[in-house]
């Protein structure tokens, strides 16, 4: 799976979890949680998602590298590689 | 047979709108059974039965609007309709206080309201104010607000004097005539609704109209502990390395589990105040769910305290997208005997709530956080949770309170036994 193809499940997910927000518009960089509004039953929901459709699974003390579009791109590229 | 009833979903409904029957005439119904969706101030939710028996008729059409009470449906179950009893058991099993619109003037000198009203400041002539054609709720705001119903007209679905009337009148704001939403000052410059279809003004006026009834009648008191979360944030951390993502448990869930025990330790909390406290033998926690764009809905997490954690993670999974999609069932919307709000991550280090009536108790959880904590005469950095507990005074004391605080924070040093 090609980082492109990621990268539109990544937005794909998060519209899903806060509806009433466009994630297109999000920078690499922009903190999702602030951004999008999410809170913490929301960031558990993207977790579960990322393991269901990309097959990535993180563990819980990893939660803090999960923080912007960026982030979660080179999280899983480390974890791919 | 049995006359099935529009429901009341709250201290905040007067009338709902059906958008769809589920069943039809000769469908048989059990206890549970959704028969229809009907549209309400907080979205479209789904009316289940509490009785068996065989749908005889429906007695209202799609799209239209009835006062609470009104009957909506026969169900035939076998009795006739000397067997009459049974009407009482169609209703919500919290007791509301509205009840079936009259139909003037026939009936309207005989209205008889279900509970006593406290004896108004201002006496109103009773004859010439039940001439008026109001809700019953609004004429109890009236009667509070000191409006004179005969004054206001009505903006209800048939002309009714509504208690958005009765407020607006109060607040000396010209009412704002629901049926046409785009001639509202208002309208124009915030969206009605949300891209996910959330009605957010009408939102706003549920929250507001259950609120000022809580600020109006409950004596309130409050009273606050701080539990030190390292040892059940500790356990949560174990249990969910165990897990793949979709079984991991959030720290709410340990807080509602451990609030589900102590009530069972102090039933007092656990009620209703109906002109005397009722004790209610079911613990079903009302969740408070923040919506996106503002507003709050408060889902009831039925029979907490006989709930597994991860049974009770399940049903958040499933409850919170439906409550913030406004796709809720009636008993979720009527059925708490008690409410939780919790804060979350990064917000506010303590919440003091305001009663959803007719409960008696709100528990209030502000966000985790580091703080100094003492505990055998050392002092150390510690992840801790103030929790409060705002109690209705004509209900219980801080007494009663109190114990429900320490028990709750036993429960929570005790994750394993949760």
């Amino acid at each position: 799976m090609n980082e492109a193809t990621i990268r539109a499940t990544i937005l794909e997910i998060l519209s899903e979890i806060a509806p009433d927000t466009d994630p297109s518009t999000l920078s690499d960089t922009d903190q999702l949680r602030v951004e999008l509004g999410i809170d913490s039953f929301d960031a558990l929901q993207f977790i579960i998602q990322l393991d269901e459709r990309l097959g990535i699974e993180i563990p819980e003390e990893d939660y803090n590298r999960t923080g912007s579009i960026a982030d979660i791109l080179g999280y899983i590229r480390e974890q791919k590689g | 047979m049995i006359e099935f009833r529009m429901p009341s979903l709250g201290a905040d409904m007067d009338a709902g709108t059906l958008r769809e029957w589920k069943v039809k005439p000769g469908d048989s119904v059990k206890r549970g059974d959704i028969i229809a969706e009907v549209e309400i101030q907080k979205g479209v939710v789904e009316i289940e039965i509490f009785d068996e028996g065989v749908v005889e008729k429906l007695l209202i059409d799609i799209d239209e609007k009835v006062p609470v009470g009104t009957v909506i449906a026969l169900i035939n179950d076998g009795k006739d309709l000397a067997g009459n009893i049974l009407v009482e058991e169609v209703a919500p099993p919290i007791p509301e206080v509205q009840i079936k619109e009259p139909e003037p003037p026939v009936v309207a000198q005989k209205e008889v309201p279900v509970l006593p009203d406290p004896a108004p400041e201002v006496p109103h002539p009773v004859a010439e104010t039940n001439r008026v054609r109001a809700t019953p709720l609004a004429r109890r705001m009236a009667e509070d607000l000191h409006v004179d119903l005969r004054q206001l007209k009505g903006t209800g679905e048939t002309g009714v004097i509504t208690k958005e009337d009765v407020e607006h009148a109060a607040s000396g704001t010209p009412a704002i005539d629901t049926t046409t939403p785009a001639s509202a000052p208002f309208t124009a410059a915030t969206p009605k609704k949300s891209s996910a279809g959330v009605d957010h003004s009408a939102i706003r006026k549920a929250v507001a109209a259950a609120m000022g009834k809580s600020n109006r009648e409950i004596p309130h008191y409050y009273i606050e502990s701080v539990v030190d979360m390292t040892k059940p944030l500790a356990w949560l951390s174990a249990y969910n390395k165990k897990q793949p993502p979709k079984g991991r448990l959030l720290p709410v869930v340990l807080m509602i589990k451990a609030m589900a025990k102590a009530l069972e330790e102090v039933p007092e909390l656990n009620a209703i105040w109906d002109d005397g406290l009722h004790l209610k033998e079911e613990i079903h926690i009302g969740f408070v769910v923040s919506l996106k764009g503002g507003g709050i809905i408060v889902p009831a997490i039925h029979q907490a305290n006989r709930k597994s954690l991860p049974e009770l993670m399940a049903l958040l999974n499933d409850l919170i997208p439906r409550a913030r999609a406004l796709r809720l069932r009636s008993s979720e919307l009527s059925d708490s005997t008690v409410t939780l709000t919790s804060l979350g991550d990064n917000a506010a280090d303590k919440v003091y709530g305001v009663i959803y009536p007719p409960q008696v108790a709100i528990i209030g959880l502000g966000s985790i956080l580091e703080a100094p904590f003492a505990e055998n005469g050392m002092l150390a950095v510690r992840q801790v949770m103030h929790i409060t507990l705002a109690g209705d005074h004509r209900a219980s004391d801080g007494l009663s309170g109190s114990r429900f605080l320490q028990a709750f924070k036993k429960h929570l040093q005790n994750p394993e036994t949760l």
